[in-house]
């Protein structure tokens, strides 16, 4: 149907006219190329059981001790996790998430105590998980003005019309404009260390180098140039209708204000998946030999600002280290360990095969 | 001639008894005819303009947009497209806007510039000078100013303006010469006549003076069809009307021969000539791998349908609560609210767009370059190139190369395509004395020869069939001059065409004839006494029969005819029959070609009566086939038999063993032939169609004589079904042949004929069938493909009369024979020699089969691997259409990441090495009814391509889910997700068909890692800035930031080597238990001429 209907011939049969003393006069002579004659020099592999027996053997040579250290490296990675939704009434944050209303001004606070049971050596990294939050949603991944959060002025007068309904408010350009920029996550985490001596000791938690670098340096950046007076650049802008301050004032720290604040940058990086984790905060190790997070009693305090019981979501704080593997993944080192066995098993078959039909079938061809 | 005869019949159609509404009348000159003669109905023709192109300057855009839009596969694109610019669809227009527009520049440039060479071409023939007769004096003009009525000069060597009506020529005998070889590609010299009334018109000013009306039918393209009659006004008398017909017609594009100049009248212009009216169009043949992939284009199109439909469905379900349909961070715009009445029908328009990558339309582009390119392999190779003729093998159309390795029936004719169509003469014999050139001439015989043409007469046209005539020394040693031996020769010197040319021409064959003149050496009575014999008529009637009548000196007409001996036995009274057929069966038996010779004497009444029946007949406008044949059956009766000739027509060089190969190959042959049957049975013993131990079933009229058809039919079948292991072969006849095929009066109480008929031939490697009329061939073809199985078919042949046969099948192959070039321009392809059909069929139809049966499933499957995980990703980002990859990738994906690679293996894939093909034709059993794109084998690289695409999306997933990536804690998203699996995808589908490459030249080396850095360095630039002219820069570092992260890397080795896993182990699996003869032979070509190691790595 469609195949045939699509030939490029001429269908339509065009008409060869030849004039008075016409008619070409060519050598018809084929020439003798090794590429016209099909003959051109060719390494003929085939896949026989003889030929794929070594690449099984050695792909589950290699694959196997691949998948055992990931495995391991794993499981060395410790990882803690508590969920703070509060739709529980026993959660400390149940009040907070019952009580939620878009107008409060004050945010409410709880605060969770949690215990470690290992100490976290090296640095460790502060996350914020959600669950079904469809950060991927079509609607929302586009919803955002990429030329604006470049710096771009005039988009952030008039914002691109991808940032609707977001985009003004009577009027007024948002900045920054778009579902994305309006969701961002808004809670406040804090963390305690409880001394075993009853003292609560403020964990210091560094708010930069969560973002990717280019992210921070190329793809964002403050219109004016990232010295100007944000103050300034961003009049006659009003900040997103969920914010509870404007773009300009998310940190005091200059480099870390407006749209290249890291929080911001971090959330404006769509998850690929409705239960996503983003990084927070990272927990640099300190100089002495101490770990990072000894073992103990801790507190989490939220300013639980963002309301997910709507959608049915779930809000999670999670402290985890890191390997030069990334962070806890079992997955991995286990599909490295199959298929390394499982290609390990089937080079043993193929070589039963092997010996059964392919000396039956082609004596000694193939065999070294 | 006594013409005053014909009068009374002429005037009666003058009268205007008959009335045909097809039919055009032709004013010469413009000149009105007398007033009451006829009415002057001025009638408009068009000018002489030939018009070979579609488009002008002014409609090309429009028009050209809307012959390709008349595609549907276009159409589907256009209208994806047109949705992607109307809604709110998940992927730009860009995505499906630009592969359409670079394809339709593509074409739209290419047809564009053959249409402008179309142009140059029509113009410089338009523009050519002519010269025309106005008032008595030659004008010069341009060709297309040319109009119906115009009386035209053409000189020696000129090519004819348009369709012309000889009136006079330079020759005193009113003939000329002319070369068709533009329009048949016969080079042989043919006669036409002026009408007698005219002839004698030297100077412009007589022709001028001409006035007179020709009446004809209207335009068609039938070459050797003319059917006319011209009416000459003279001064108060009644107008003298002539018939016309092919023989007074002279074709546009043929060219004036041995003649200094003629007079004609144009009588059809522009594109009503039989010349442009015969360029039309052919009917398009589709080869049975586009009916597959037209089948498995459906099938995508109801899965690409049933997934859009399954997520609509799946998205308003999980919809229901409003929560999820618009959460309070992900609120729809007032206006989209409002739209909610066609909401669900855009979804499910979305949906499509987003799956639509499916159905690609860089398919049909690949398809269409592959064929295109892959053809050139032919007619680039050097062992269908034939010295001899100067040239190889030729491709007139490159839809049906693949349709080369499906072959399963083979129709080919006899003469010239698998002998040599090049006779030798043997023996003759007459009245029952045979005379043997060798015997008698002791040697003498190779000094001079003479020619003689036999004509074999056909419908189709005359076959011309020369025959080194080397008698004449012979005979004058004869002792006894009979005159039965007298009216022999003179017979054989009389029926023929040959023409007695001035000069040497350059026509080898033709050239003996002149040498010595055929009258002047073996007539052993007075040479002169032929002289007085004016040749009065020469004629031929269906039947197969060429005639001359002649007048002798004392007074009497005499008839000579030969013909074959079926057509002359019956019509014979007398002369020693018995004899004679006694020695043509002999010589056919062993392979000879005879002809046998009659005369007749005829009364001057007799001789008045058969003219007046003639004329009578030729006159006839209508029904003139019809009455010709009642005339000369009055004629051709009673004839005395003088004797028979045989001559030798030699098998052409190889031709048994490529029709050995081609049994080997499990193709049945068909031998179809005018021939008798002991001569074409002997020439297919000789040519291994049948071989000693070949069980010959006979379904002849001989033997439907003594037994009814019925029981030898059944009896036939019975024997075919008893014994299946056994090599059959069938000879039929054409008798019999239409016996069978006669729809069953009888009733259903005897079943078809028909089946049991195909239930025998399909047992029977080899099929003789023997005095088959031409339109018999097209029958039998018809039949076969008719039956259930509907195998493909090919036919060859050399002959115009095999053009029906090659235009029917599936695959026509036309020989460059010495019979014109007819069949070779209605064929698909044309070889010059009938042992190029082994390469063409074994080797080239094998490797373009596999390649695009490669092909094809390739493309289905990586798009299955494209599009899957796509789908896939719709249930966790809640039915929303988000895409998976970046628009680029969706965009390039089929352009640019994996076509070339899957292009350049389907031009050049060798899976065995060519030699192997040839050596063992049973290697094409394994691609027999187009086992390579059976609904199994599309089954398996579907499932295939699922199975990667689930590795792909199900792999990712579980690596991202809800863990970090990175050794610096920092988080993906959803475009790094999209892009790893991507990047999986690229690299999988090209490897995968690293894979299935059995041919590493360096350039297959080039392409496919060539392409895969492209991709990298692609995405590479792509990420790697700030694109100014988009409004995202979603890509931006994604790549590399993947590729800085070793879980990435881990994990995109690990997903490559589980998605090409089990294609590895299937092959290696179906290899070892159960190896195809293929599969073997590339063992034993590894093992014979390429013996190295290797290790094949996966990864």
């Amino acid at each position: 149907m469609m195949a045939s209907s699509y030939s490029a011939k001429d269908e339509d049969g065009h008409i060869t006219v030849s004039g008075p003393g016409g008619g070409t006069l060519r050598n018809k002579k084929p020439e003798n190329t090794a590429f016209k004659q099909q003959r051109l020099p060719a390494w003929q592999p085939i896949l026989t059981a003889g030929t794929v027996l070594p690449a099984f053997f050695i792909i589950g040579l290699i694959f196997i001790p691949i998948g055992i250290g990931l495995y391991v490296t794993s499981n060395n990675i410790k990882e803690f996790e508590i969920d703070y939704t509060g739709d529980d009434t026993s959660s400390p944050c149940y009040n907070c998430a019952q009580n939620f209303s878009w107008n409060n001004t004050k945010s409410c606070t709880c605060i969770i105590p949690f215990q470690l049971d290992q100490p976290y050596e090296s640095n460790v990294f502060m996350y914020y998980g959600l669950s079904n939050f469809y950060q991927n949603h079509r609607r929302y991944v586009k919803s955002r003005d990429d030329s604006q959060l470049n710096g771009n002025i005039d988009s952030l007068k008039k914002p691109s019309k991808e940032c609707e309904p977001y985009a003004s408010v009577d009027n007024k350009p948002i900045a920054p404009c778009g579902a994305i920029a309006n969701s961002m996550f808004n809670d406040t985490l804090k963390l305690f260390y409880n001394d075993p001596n009853g003292t609560s000791v403020p964990i210091l938690l560094t708010s930069t180098g969560i973002a990717w670098w280019t992210d921070k340096h190329v793809k964002f950046r403050n219109p004016g140039g990232n010295n100007a007076n944000l103050t300034a650049v961003f009049q006659g802008t009003v900040k997103p209708v969920n914010w509870h301050r404007p773009v300009y004032e998310l940190d005091t720290d200059p480099e870390n204000n407006g749209f290249i604040n890291e929080d911001f940058i971090v959330w404006m990086r769509t998850a690929a998946l409705p239960t996503f984790r983003k990084l927070y905060r990272i927990i640099q190790k300190n100089n002495n030999m101490a770990p990072t997070l000894p073992r103990g009693n801790y507190t989490l305090v939220v300013d639980y600002n963002y309301p997910v019981r709507s959608f049915e979501g779930r809000k999670r704080m999670i402290l985890s280290t890191i390997s030069w593997m990334g962070g806890k993944n079992p997955f991995l080192g286990i599909a490295y360990i199959t298929v390394g066995s499982v290609c390990f098993f089937l080079g043993v078959v193929l070589l039963v095969i092997h010996h059964k039909y392919g000396n039956r079938n082609n004596s000694a061809n193939i065999s070294n | 001639m006594d013409f005053s005869l014909l009068r009374n019949i002429i005037s009666r159609y003058c009268v205007g008894e008959e009335i045909w509404v097809d039919s055009r009348t032709v004013y010469i000159g413009h000149k009105e005819p007398p007033p009451g003669a006829e009415a002057y109905i001025p009638q408009r023709y068009p000018d002489n303009r030939i018009v070979s192109s579609k488009y002008t300057f002014w409609n090309f855009i429009p028009k050209n947009l809307f012959e390709q839009f008349r595609r549907i596969a276009n159409f589907y694109f256009l209208v994806i497209f047109l949705v992607q610019l109307i809604i709110d669809t998940p992927t730009s227009p860009v995505t499906s806007g630009l592969p359409l527009f670079f394809v339709i520049t593509v074409t739209a440039i290419k047809q564009g510039y053959e249409d402008w060479l179309r142009h140059k071409a029509d113009c410089s023939i338009n523009e050519c000078p002519v010269d025309v007769v106005q008032q008595g004096k030659v004008v010069r003009t341009q060709s297309h100013k040319l109009r119906v009525g115009d009386i035209v000069v053409v000189k020696e060597d000129e090519t004819f303006p348009c369709d012309l009506i000889l009136l006079s020529s330079s020759r005193p005998d009113g003939t000329c010469f002319v070369t068709t070889t533009s329009l048949d590609g016969e080079s042989s010299h043919k006669t036409y006549y002026a009408i007698p009334d005219t002839m004698a018109f030297r100077t412009e000013q007589e022709v001028d003076s001409l006035h007179a009306t020709i009446e004809c039918e209207q335009p068609q393209p039938d070459l050797y069809k003319f059917v006319g009659r011209i009416n000459i006004y003279k001064d108060k008398e009644e107008p003298v009307a002539r018939p016309l017909g092919a023989e007074n017609l002279l074709l546009r594009g043929a060219t004036l021969k041995n003649t200094q100049h003629i007079h004609a009248v144009a009588v059809y212009t522009g594109m009503e000539t039989k010349m442009a009216l015969n360029y039309q169009s052919k009917s398009q043949k589709r080869s049975a791998v586009e009916k597959s992939m037209n089948a498995f284009l459906i099938v995508y199109l109801c899965i690409l349908i049933s997934k859009a439909v399954i997520n609509t469905v799946l998205k308003y379900a999980w919809q229901w609560s409003p929560d999820r349909d618009e959460p309070w961070y992900n609120h729809r715009t007032e206006h989209e609210r409002q739209r909610h009445v066609i909401r669900a029908f855009t979804d499910f328009l979305a949906f499509m767009v987003l799956f639509n990558y499916i159905i690609p339309v860089s398919m049909y582009v690949t398809v269409e370059m592959q064929k295109f390119l892959g053809s050139y392999f032919i007619s680039w190779d050097e062992e269908m190139f034939d010295e001899e003729l100067g040239e190889g093998a030729q491709v007139n159309t490159s839809d049906l190369n693949e349709e080369l390795g499906q072959v399963e029936y083979v129709f080919t004719d006899k003469t010239g395509t698998l002998t040599e169509n090049n006779m030798e003469f043997i023996e003759c014999c007459v009245d029952g004395n045979v005379y043997i050139p060798h015997a008698i001439c002791n040697g003498q015989i190779l000094s001079a020869a003479s020619s003689i043409d036999m004509i074999d007469a056909s419908p189709g046209g005359y076959r011309r069939v020369s025959v080194g005539f080397v008698l004449h020394s012979c005979f004058n040693y004869a002792p006894s001059n009979s005159e039965y031996e007298d009216l022999f020769f003179r017979a054989l010197c009389l029926c023929h065409t040959v023409q007695v040319k001035e000069e040497e021409t350059v026509d080898g064959i033709k050239r003996g004839i002149h040498q010595g003149r055929p009258t002047s050496f073996y007539i052993s009575s007075s040479p002169d006494e032929v002289a007085l014999f004016p040749k009065i008529f020469i004629g031929s009637s269906n039947i197969k029969l060429y005639y001359v009548i002649v007048k002798s000196s004392s007074g009497d007409y005499l008839l000579f005819c030969k013909g074959a001996d079926s057509s002359i036995f019956p019509r014979v009274v007398s002369g020693k029959v018995e004899q004679v057929k006694a020695r043509v069966e002999q010589n056919a038996v062993e392979g000879l070609r005879t002809l046998c010779v009659a005369y007749r004497r005829l009364s001057e009444s007799e001789y008045q009566e058969a003219c007046h029946h003639l004329m009578e007949a030729k006159l006839a406008l209508q029904d003139r086939e019809q009455r010709l044949a009642q005339a000369y059956d009055i004629i051709e009766r009673d004839f005395v038999l003088l004797g028979a000739t045989a001559v030798e027509d030699r098998l052409q060089e190889k031709a048994a063993d490529t029709i050995e190969s081609l049994h080997k190959a499990g193709m049945k042959v068909w031998v179809l032939t005018g021939d008798k049957m002991e001569t074409a049975a002997a020439t297919c013993y000789a040519s291994k169609l049948f071989r000693r131990t070949t069980q010959i079933l006979e379904l002849t009229k001989k033997r439907t004589e003594e037994q009814s058809l019925h029981d030898v039919l059944f009896e036939l079948n019975r024997t075919v079904l008893r014994q299946h292991c056994l090599d059959f072969g069938l000879i039929i006849d054409g008798a019999t042949l239409s016996a069978v095929l006669k729809p069953n009066q009888e009733g259903a109480g005897h079943g078809n004929y028909r089946e049991i008929f195909l239930e025998i031939c399909r047992n029977c490697s080899a099929v003789l069938c023997c005095r088959m009329a031409p339109l018999q061939k097209a029958q039998v073809k018809e039949l076969i493909k008719a039956s259930k199985e509907h195998p493909i078919t090919l036919a060859i042949g050399d002959g115009a009369n095999d053009v029906s046969m090659i235009l029917e099948a599936h695959v026509g192959i036309g020989i460059m024979g010495k019979e014109g070039r007819q069949a070779a321009r209605n064929s698909d392809y044309a070889i010059p020699k009938f042992k190029h059909l082994k390469k063409m069929l074994l080797v080239h139809g094998h490797y373009y089969y596999i390649r695009i049966a490669e092909l094809v499933q390739y493309f289905f499957y990586k798009n299955v691997c494209f599009i899957f995980p796509q789908f896939l990703y719709q249930f966790f980002c809640g039915f929303s259409q988000q895409p998976l990859y970046d628009t680029a990738y969706l965009t390039l994906y089929n352009i640019s990441f994996t076509s070339l690679p899957i292009l350049l293996y389907s031009l050049v894939e060798q899976h065995v090495s060519m030699d192997t093909l040839k050596r063992e034709p049973s290697l094409y059993r394994d691609i027999a009814k187009n086992s390579l794109l059976r609904w199994p084998v599309f089954l398996y690289w579907t499932c295939l391509g699922v199975f990667d695409a689930v590795v792909f999306f199900f792999g990712a997933y579980f690596l991202f889910d809800n863990t970090t990536f990175t050794s610096n804690g920092q988080m993906f998203g959803n475009w790094t997700f999209g892009t790893l699996i991507f990047t999986v995808l690229v690299f999988t589908v090209t490897l995968k068909l690293a894979l299935d490459t059995h041919h590493w030249t360096w350039i297959n080396h080039f392409v496919i890692w060539g392409s895969l850095l492209f991709y990298v360095i692609f995405s590479l630039l792509w990420g790697g800035i700030i694109w100014p002219f988009l409004n995202y820069q979603r890509m931006y570092y994604v790549f590399m930031q993947m590729l800085s992260s070793g879980p990435a890397w881990l994990s995109i080795i690990l997903l490559i080597t589980v998605s090409l896993l089990p294609d590895v182990i299937k092959k290696v699996l179906c290899r070892a238990m159960c190896p195809t003869a293929t599969e073997r032979a590339q063992v034993q070509c590894l093992s014979f001429c390429c013996h190295f190691h290797y290790i094949f790595h996966c990864v």
